[in-house]
């Protein structure tokens, strides 16, 4: 019966095959049901996840003030090196002199997102940024320094 | 054994030294470093009888990043997000692993919510790597839309772990003593109310697309067959292993966290060829749904962290820690001489082992058998090569 197990294969190959068809012809008449989205075109609509860490950011108050000590732990937890911090000591109203940060310096080049630094500041000054659109034409661009120019530590933030 | 005559010269230099890879007149033709089939850069150096295979070498190293070593100078905080650059597509059972194993040497409590929800992101992850799996696979053997079907299921859950990891890949999660953040505010919702329902209600068209194709199965049945008895002496584990009929699912042998208390079953196929390989993944992506469909919806309040120290120093000694990753067994060994970094510290990955099978299951067979070989093997290079 070896004719008829042969027919038998064939039928049901054929039978496979259209029901595969069936699924792709399916889709085929739903456009609708295609989901894929034409960056950059949906720009102006594009909306990324609140936590995706995209680069770390320093977040200013309207008197450009920041949450940073200076206190380098941020540092220390990156395990990539990609945050220098440069403290310089500032005397304060009683005389005192106390350590603050001069510059923050970040290599977003360097940096694997892995938001270790953001976990180790005892102050929550820094904080992962949703941006991700970081091509530029030269490397050096990526170095950033995150406190602003004349910027100052925020009362009462120890 | 050497003898020292037979390495060095007189004046101490090394001898060099030359071992045929092939007789003279083979014919061998090279697949890769960079070719689509390898999914990454590997090497294999076939040795060809007509379209016979006889040997194949895999050549190693392109993309060694020397993780073992780089690991050896970070903290054990630190160590964790490297190793989501393994098995990129197992990246939160990876961190689990590490995560676990110092746990285990500082003796922390894990607050319970944190184990399900680790637990819930390793199905997840597990699901993800199968549905990629099974579209590259399917393209490997000439299908290329099952690709596109894959990506869509996979693309909702790549944005539920953005929404609450903040990565769509790499995600670095898993803390020692927990999970970083909580989940966000609509991880349970969409994981429960619009993940399952999706992928459950789509299974069926994988099962038509490709399960039941007459050319799939006629490419993969008894292809590239592995014995239950290599399948141990290679020393493959996880789909691979199980395929073949070996009981290896670390979940259910050494179970952690809280996979003691979930019901599932470990699958198991006995044909050792390609197809049963096929199979066993398929219905794990079936498992992993019923394991996270148990624990969603029950998370327990509570902390997401235990309270660790800032600085961790392990305990002298040497400790190891095995989960089951997307493609098997991963071990972590790390010896401590009580500082703050790792002394030494080895990664099991389960794609070595698993690749190493690979001359012996294809050697006889034709050429064209041993893309469907490969690619039910699911190897992942960065994780082969660490
Ligand atoms: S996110 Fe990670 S790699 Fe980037 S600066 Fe922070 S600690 Fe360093
Ligand atoms: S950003 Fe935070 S951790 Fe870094 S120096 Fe400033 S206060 Fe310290």
């Amino acid at each position: 019966m070896y004719i008829v197990d042969y027919i038998k294969e064939v039928a049901s190959a054929v039978k496979s095959l259209a029901t595969g068809m069936k699924l792709t012809g399916y889709y085929f008449t739903h456009p609708k049901e295609i989901i894929t989205q034409e960056y950059p075109d949906n720009r102006a609509t594009l909306k990324m996840a609140d936590r995706f860490k995209g680069e770390v950011i320093m977040p200013h108050d309207e008197n450009n003030e920041h949450a940073c000590t200076g206190c380098t732990s941020c540092e220390l937890a990156c395990p990539n090196g990609s945050i220098k911090v440069i403290t310089k000591f500032e005397v304060n109203a009683e005389g005192k002199k106390k350590k603050a940060v001069d510059q923050h310096i970040y290599h977003l080049d360097m940096c694997t997102m892995c938001n270790l630094c953001i976990e180790a500041c005892p102050t929550d000054a820094i904080k992962m940024a949703n941006t991700f659109e970081h091509s530029v034409p030269d490397r050096n661009m990526l170095i950033k320094r995150l406190n602003n120019n004349g910027s100052k530590i925020r009362e009462g933030v120890e | 054994m050497y003898h020292i005559n037979e390495l060095l010269n007189s004046d101490n230099t090394l001898k060099p030294s030359f071992v045929a890879m092939k007789e003279s007149d083979d014919y061998t033709i090279n697949i890769g470093p960079q070719h689509p089939a390898t999914h990454g850069v590997l090497h294999l150096v076939i040795t060809l009888n007509g379209e016979t295979i006889k040997k194949v070498d895999p050549d190693l190293g392109f993309i060694h990043r020397s993780i073992e070593k780089m690991c050896e100078s970070l903290s054990y905080r630190q160590y964790i997000y490297v190793t989501s650059r393994m098995d990129y597509l197992s990246s939160h059972i990876n961190n689990h692993a590490c995560a676990l194993l110092v746990e285990k040497a500082l003796q922390v409590e894990v607050p319970e919510r944190a184990q399900y929800i680790r637990v819930i992101m390793d199905e997840l992850t597990r699901i993800a790597s199968h549905l990629l799996w099974w579209g590259a696979m399917a393209m490997d053997m000439g299908a290329f839309t099952p690709y596109f079907y894959a990506f869509r299921e996979r693309e909702l859950l790549t944005e539920i772990m953005e929404d609450t990891c903040g990565a769509r890949l790499t995600m670095n999660y898993m803390v020692p003593g927990g999970v970083m953040h909580d989940p966000h505010e609509t991880f349970v919702h969409r994981v429960s109310k619009e993940f399952l329902p999706l992928l459950k209600s789509k299974l069926h068209e994988y099962e038509e697309l490709v399960t039941g194709n007459i050319i799939f199965q006629n490419r993969v049945n008894g292809v590239g067959l592995l014995t239950y008895e290599d399948a141990i002496s290679y020393g493959c584990s996880g789909p691979t292993a199980r395929a073949s009929g070996v009981h290896c699912d670390i979940r259910k042998l050494y179970p952690y966290d809280v996979y003691n208390k979930v019901q599932f079953e470990e699958v198991i196929e006995t044909a050792g060829d390609s197809m049963a390989r096929y199979m066993v993944r398929m219905n794990e992506i079936k498992q992993s749904i019923s394991i996270i469909e148990q624990l969603i919806n029950n998370i327990p309040e509570g902390d997401f962290q235990a309270k660790t120290k800032a600085v961790l120093k392990l305990p002298k000694g040497e400790f190891y820690q095995r989960v089951e990753t997307a493609r098997g067994e991963l071990g972590v060994f790390v010896v401590s001489e009580g500082g703050t970094t790792p002394y030494r510290i080895k990664f099991r990955s389960p794609g070595f082992s698993n690749l190493s099978c690979l001359d012996h299951i294809t050697k006889g067979s034709k050429i064209g058998d041993l893309v469907a070989s490969m690619g039910t093997l699911d190897l992942v290079i960065p994780d082969i090569d660490r």
